[in-house]
């Protein structure tokens, strides 16, 4: 992608409703202000995450080779090709779903200073205390809409773990990223849990009907 | 036009490698004239905004030559093979491999296949027993194969169940409409939802596999089967989930169902979903070799 596209993608994006945020954040409760169902878009530094790399951080205890404080973390494994310096350019980055990875929640937000995660899907109820004790929340993002997210992404300035391709650790600078919906605060609020608690009421409706 | 056999087996090799990056680029007519009219009857405005998102993203695929989404997914193949076609399967089958480890390789496209212990990628998108292919005989002497490259999100919500002759059609239906509120927002949705019935417990997820890339303008040749799909179709979407599970009208586009006998003592059923980003694309041959791409 040229700089070219990514201005293409500007020149349609943010709107008034839309609030902006650059991470990593420098005031770690600077996410407590946000609430479910606003919009945001996001400029600065944002660190790619997976299965492995998460599992190879809190199952086999290995310190992650980056400071995450304040971070953003989006839940991908990007399709990529390497160049020949050892760099690499992307191909396709896209978002993966989240609640695979829902026992990671308290981990991150204690241990590593992470405030916002990004995916799809969402994290489960029982990561709704981590988010209100640590003032972080879960930014949804439309989940296979790839194409449009790559044209968002600048660059991907560093890769971690090269070993775990593609679930490596990835730190990529992004603009106008977004928008994103604020699907889970730090208030206890998740849309998921909403959206399932009215979708059960309606099931127990058309299951007395059949 | 091929000359001779080994030029058909390459020109299916290329057709492989073809069809897979084609079908992570271009979602099929059918799949986008589904989502358009679903964004003209959604009354959410969060949905609509999320389904504004995704037919920009299909057209910035398309304008940029850009895969749809990240996941390249578990490649599927469904040969339809003509009871007089003359072409031999075991190098079929093979070729069919070779095509899709080059198109991973060339293009490149992100390596999914692991083992399923060590976790070991192996880097090709092939593996042991990967692709996954099915074959169905058909009448005439042509091959179609369709490539149906199928993310993770989706298929890691399917279900089966092995309901009883008494707890009849009523179990079916409530089993299906529980697995579209259990699967929420995972699937990516809007979704197709695949639904398998009857047969065994291996055919019938097969079944809802294959339901799940059948065009979405072709309904079930059975009626009462046809009935069941609209029924099922508008029941799942009046539960609200909506575009990614945030809320809204537009939950699944369509119920295909694909059935099959069974036993008189079973009553199987499985649902398999296909996200929105419902890829597929197919190459039918003809016994001479010449080939025809589609959807």
């Amino acid at each position: 992608m040229s700089a070219k596209d990514t201005a293409q993608e500007r020149a349609t994006a943010a709107t008034s409703d839309e609030l902006r945020l650059t991470f990593p954040l420098t005031d770690l409760d600077a996410l407590r202000a946000l609430h479910v169902g606003q919009k945001v878009r996001l400029d600065g530094h944002i660190i790619g995450i997976r299965d492995a790399t998460q599992i190879r951080i809190f199952d086999r205890g290995v310190q992650p080779p980056l400071d995450l404080t304040g971070a953003a973390l989006i839940h991908t494994a990007p399709g990529v090709r390497k160049l020949a310096d050892g760099s690499y350019e992307k191909v396709c980055i896209g978002t993966t779903t989240s609640t695979r990875m829902n026992r990671f929640t308290q981990g991150l937000l204690r241990d590593y200073g992470v405030r916002a995660i990004i995916g799809k899907a969402g994290l489960l109820p029982d990561s709704i205390p981590y988010l209100k004790e640590f003032g972080g929340c879960y930014f949804a993002i439309t989940g296979g809409a790839a194409a449009l997210e790559t044209t968002q992404i600048e660059a991907i300035e560093e890769v971690y773990w090269e070993d775990l391709m593609p679930e490596c650790l990835w730190k990529f600078r992004v603009r106008d990223f977004g928008p994103l919906t604020v699907a889970m605060d730090s208030h206890g609020k998740s849309l998921y849990e909403d959206v399932q608690e009215r979708a059960q009421a309606r099931l127990r409706e058309l299951t007395a009907r059949l | 036009m091929p000359e001779t056999q080994t030029d058909v087996y390459t020109a299916i090799e290329e057709a492989a490698k073809q069809l897979y990056i084609e079908a992570l680029k271009t979602i099929p007519p059918d799949v986008q004239a589904a989502l358009k009219r679903a964004r003209e009857r959604e009354t959410h405005a969060g949905a609509q905004d999320i389904l504004d998102i995704i037919l920009k993203n299909i057209a910035i695929s398309a304008e940029r030559d850009m895969l749809v989404c990240q996941d390249t997914g578990t490649v599927v193949y469904w040969l339809e093979v003509g009871q007089d076609a003359p072409f031999n399967l075991a190098q079929v089958a093979q070729r069919i491999r070779v095509g899709t480890q080059r198109a991973t390789t060339e293009h490149p496209l992100r390596p999914n296949a692991v083992h399923t212990v060590t976790r070991q990628n192996t880097f090709t998108n092939t593996g042991r027993h990967l692709p996954v292919m099915h074959y169905d005989f058909v009448p005439g002497d042509g091959l179609k194969m369709t490539c149906v490259p199928k993310g993770s999100g989706s298929e890691n919500q399917s279900f089966l169940h092995m309901f009883t002759p008494a707890q009849g059609i009523k179990a079916v239906k409530e089993f299906a409409l529980q697995c579209v509120v259990q699967a929420g927002a995972n699937p990516c949705p809007p979704t197709i939802m695949g639904v398998g019935l009857g047969g065994t417990s291996d055919l019938v997820m097969s079944l809802a596999k294959k339901a799940i890339f059948r065009p979405l303008d072709v309904r079930s040749d059975d009626p009462i089967i046809r009935d069941l799909e609209a029924e099922l179709l508008e029941a799942a979407n009046s539960l609200g989930i909506g575009p990614m599970g945030l809320g809204g009208d537009t939950t699944v586009l369509a119920v295909n169902i694909e059935h099959a006998d069974t036993h008189i003592t079973q009553n199987p059923v499985a649902v398999n979903f296909q996200c929105w980003a419902a890829r597929r694309r197919s190459a039918t041959f003809s016994a001479s070799g010449e080939v025809q791409f589609g959807f």
